[in-house]
């Protein structure tokens, strides 16, 4: 009889615990499924759509936007498929363009996140403070500042040429390099915070037990250091990489037309009257699965390597 | 004229200083080859300073450090041929335990096979073998402990120094830890330098111990000598317990005192340099060299009456009231004829002082 009503008395605790589970894990399930997945879905059907000239999409299944992106059908369109090289160089250039800008915010990122780490506990939060201070200035309006201190006639060139450094302002804006700047500046503190948080938690005397053990400071670093605070410099790397690939404020705004990347092409899709949305839609499904592809080559290679080692 | 020692480590007058605060002052210390040295003292005392001096990872303020006659203490910590095992263990978490062991080894200039065999060796001194190619982590606090032993010894240092290594494990395991590591030491022959907080530790492993408090050795001397001829109330008071009790020399019969105290109660002790007749100092008295009986045999023994009995599985501890308010602890030991002479709280008894246990202390 006891042992009856006990258990009875459990059956129920566990259902109230099955409905407290499931309420509580709604907000998780809503914003994965209206803000993740929802636009998503939307994307993918977006991109099997025939265009309306006007801008919008007439609900006509079609291939068409994909066709666009990688045949090339001749002046007329009526030609067989052959490789279309004009939005796979777009998407090249983007990837090498937001490759070095990630190399660029490692090379200046880590060290920085290093010294904060370093410091006393107490002005670490300071330090941090001042790294994000620029980022509540919007992206648009810094883009737009580094465009002018970076013209013929701005801040940088007329301090090169009044310091007799160089005798001609330097073509900076509307090139490569101005790209590269501006996404480096753009997602640097994506570098820095990541890494800030792994050093922070590293324990020194790993650094200390290396030079006990003969490793001379730059050994320390590469043997131990690193490998060490590695998932924090690859959460970096990803934030640095992902938004740089799909940037377009700074190729608009320091590249000009021609130093083009995905992020553009796919942005110009949608304005005005003279976009095209399937196509669009298809670039920028082309764009995740490429990034999904090459975030599950490393998870791969990361449980890889944890089982080899284990 | 005999050829002076080579000490495996020779500190001279090493002071240690933190902008005001002196974290060591003036500390002179020789530490013989192949001898197994404690650093004893609370925490604060600047043993693990002076331990990371030695280390390198501390830089001498003023004084000099030598290892086996070669001047050291301007050297990078990756330049002296000195090991620590850490109180952490700081074991590398991304590598394996046979990586961990093999890589001070490598670093030294072996080759990557050679580091791995000698790694192997050592794994298997401390019998670990079987967990070689698992990570850190996935060891249990005495693993990660012998691996860090390990790792430290497979460079073949000519001093290691061990940091409170022991302190994270429970007692039983400390205990057999404790052993193993004596053990250790006599199959390695390197000298052993090691730190500790815990008195028993360094009584039960150590050759000789240097006990510390504020910055200074206060004294220095094998397991017995520290725990039965203290210098000073400090060591009287850290190594083990005992009864302290303020006195008065009154008189003196060539090495013999006569000390008073405040109670009224004598006794007679070994007389000690720098007390004379009319100063005062301390008496110690270990708990185990008092016995309490119902009839007096000496003229010495203090009347009293058991205040309390407190079981502590080995002994019973008894507090004793002797006049005046003054109490002692006494300890007997668990036995047949130790259980003998406990008494009920409320009995009259004698106490007796074995001869030769009080010590006089002139602090």
């Amino acid at each position: 009889m006891a042992g009856g009503a006990a258990s009875g008395g459990s059956g129920a605790a566990s259902e109230t615990y099955k409905e407290a589970r499931t309420l509580l894990l709604m907000p998780a399930w809503l914003t994965l499924t209206i803000l993740v997945l929802s636009p998503v879905m939307l994307m993918l059907v977006y991109s099997f759509l025939t265009k309306e000239f006007r801008g919008g999409v007439i609900w006509d299944f079609t291939f068409a936007a994909y066709d666009q992106f990688f045949c090339d059908r001749g002046l007329f369109g009526d030609e067989g498929c052959t490789l279309e090289w004009t939005y796979i160089t777009i998407f090249w250039r983007s990837i090498w363009q937001a490759g070095l800008a990630t190399l660029l915010s490692l090379a200046i990122g880590f060290p920085t996140a290093y010294f904060i780490a370093t410091r006393p506990a107490n002005v670490r939060p300071l330090w941090v403070f001042l790294i994000t201070i620029p980022y509540w200035v919007n992206l648009l309006i810094r883009t737009i500042s580094m465009r002018f201190m970076m013209r013929e006639e701005g801040p940088i060139n007329n301090l090169l040429v009044g310091t007799g450094i160089i005798g001609e302002p330097l073509q900076m804006i509307n090139t490569n390099f101005a790209v590269q700047v501006g996404l480096f500046y753009s997602y640097l503190p994506f570098m820095v915070l990541p890494i800030y948080a792994a050093v922070e938690r590293y324990n020194f005397t790993l650094s200390e037990a290396a030079a006990d053990l003969y490793a001379s400071k730059w050994i320390t670093l590469r043997r131990v250091l690193l490998p060490t605070v590695k998932p924090g410099v690859i959460a970096g790397c990803i934030l640095v990489f992902v938004p740089s690939l799909g940037a377009f404020l700074a190729p608009d705004l320091l590249g000009g037309a021609k130093n083009f990347m995905i992020g553009s092409l796919i942005e110009e899709q949608f304005k005005g009257n003279a976009g095209n949305w399937p196509f669009g839609a298809a670039a920028s499904m082309i764009l995740l699965t490429m990034v999904l592809i090459m975030l599950m080559i490393y998870a791969r290679q990361q449980s890889r390597a944890n089982r080899g080692e284990a | 004229m005999a050829e002076p020692e080579v000490y495996a480590i020779d500190v001279q007058n090493a002071v240690k200083r933190y902008g005001e605060f002196v974290a060591l002052k003036k500390i002179s210390l020789s530490i013989r080859d192949n001898e197994f040295f404690t650093l004893l003292g609370p925490s604060g005392c600047g043993k693990t300073t002076l331990l990371r001096m030695i280390a390198g990872f501390e830089e001498v303020t003023e004084g000099e450090i030598y290892l086996y006659g070669e001047e050291i203490e301007n050297q990078p910590p990756f330049k002296r041929p000195v090991n620590t095992v850490f109180q952490n263990y700081a074991l590398f978490p991304h590598m394996t335990v046979r990586e961990n062991v093999a890589f001070g080894v490598e670093m030294l200039g072996k080759s990557v096979p050679e580091s791995m065999q000698r790694a192997d060796e050592m794994l298997e001194l401390v019998q670990l073998t079987q967990f070689s190619s698992r990570k850190p982590s996935q060891l249990s606090g005495g693993q990660q402990q012998r691996v860090a032993l390990a790792r430290a010894l497979a460079p073949q240092p000519k001093v290691l120094l061990l940091d409170e290594p022991l302190s994270a494990l429970d007692l039983k395991l400390r205990k057999a830890m404790q052993l193993e590591l004596k053990h250790l030491q006599r199959e390695t022959g390197i000298t052993f330098i090691f730190v500790t907080h815990d008195q028993e530790e360094a009584l039960t492993m150590s050759d000789r111990i240097a006990v510390m408090s504020d910055g200074e050795v206060q004294q220095l001397g094998n397991a017995v000598d520290i725990y039965e001829r203290p210098k000073n109330r400090f060591v009287a008071d850290f190594i083990g317990e005992t009864n302290l009790i303020d006195v008065e020399v009154t008189s003196r019969d060539q090495d013999r005192v006569l000390c008073q105290f405040k109670n009224g109660l004598t006794l007679t002790c070994d007389a000690v340099d720098g007390i004379g007749i009319g100063s005062r100092g301390h008496i110690s008295i270990r708990p185990e060299r008092m016995k309490m009986r119902s009839e007096k045999v000496d003229d010495e023994n203090w009347q009293g009456k058991v205040v309390e009995n407190v079981y502590v599985g080995t002994d019973v501890q008894s507090i004793v009231a002797l006049q005046n308010d003054m109490h002692l602890t006494l300890r007997t030991q668990n036995s047949d004829t130790g259980k003998a002479m406990i008494f009920e709280p409320g009995t009259d008894v004698f106490v007796d002082v074995e001869v030769g246990s009080a010590r006089l202390l002139a602090d």
